[in-house]
């Protein structure tokens, strides 16, 4: 199961010059809340923002990552 | 004129998409949503006073498998405003807290931006909206 930890470096690697901070949302170990600040996003709708960083865990949401609620903004 | 698949299924949802302006699709119905995300996202809708289509994707599994194909998004609920998905619970929950939610669905936007004004004891930070189950 992945750490938070694991979520944010992941985040971090996909998306250029991208913070994140990633929480347990209930402390089971696989509802997580993602806040990403990324200028990445720029001229970006929020689902095109909020697809960049689902597609960090393509194929894991709904598997090992049970929920991902994200929030994105632009620094 | 749209092409027809050989998937009917796809087609009637990608019609229902086509035909109506705003479309929710949820578990459950507005009267009775089947899960906390839903009714999240349909009570946002809802306080708009826009009108909206819903569909409840639960009778049959194979139609949150064409429309999660179709829209390239994994979760439920998908909202779909002039053919273009908007998003789910979490993009819902924050265009109606920045008021861009009344602008995209065309009903005009509440007189108090809550931006400068916020309701006493109201958190103006964002706030978890609970811990259901957003898939299952």
């Amino acid at each position: 199961m992945p750490s938070t930890d694991e979520i944010k470096q992941r985040i971090e690697a996909a998306i250029p010059d991208s913070r994140a901070e990633v929480e347990d949302w209930t402390g089971g170990g696989d509802h997580f809340r993602a806040t990403v600040v990324s200028p990445a996003f720029a001229g970006l709708s929020r689902i095109q923002q909020h697809r960049l960083v689902m597609g960090v865990f393509e194929g894991e949401i709904g598997g090992a990552i049970h929920a991902l609620s994200v929030k994105t903004q632009t620094p | 004129m749209s092409e027809q698949t050989e998937n009917p299924l796809r087609d009637a949802i990608s019609e229902a998409i086509r035909e109506n302006r705003v479309i929710l699709f949820m578990k459950g119905t507005p009267e009775m949503p089947a899960c906390g995300f839903s009714a999240r996202t349909v009570a946002a809708i809802q306080a708009t006073g826009a009108p909206f289509a819903a569909v409840d994707i639960l009778p049959d599994p194979r139609i949150r498998q064409e429309l999660s194909a179709l829209s390239n998004w994994p979760t439920i609920p998908q909202l779909f405003v002039d053919g273009e998905l908007i998003g789910g619970a979490d993009i819902v929950a924050e265009m109606y807290e920045s008021g861009e939610l009344h602008e995209a669905l065309g009903v005009p936007a509440p007189e108090a931006a809550p931006a400068t004004e916020t309701p006493a004891g109201a958190d103006p930070a964002p706030r978890p909206m609970g811990i259901d189950n957003r898939l299952g």
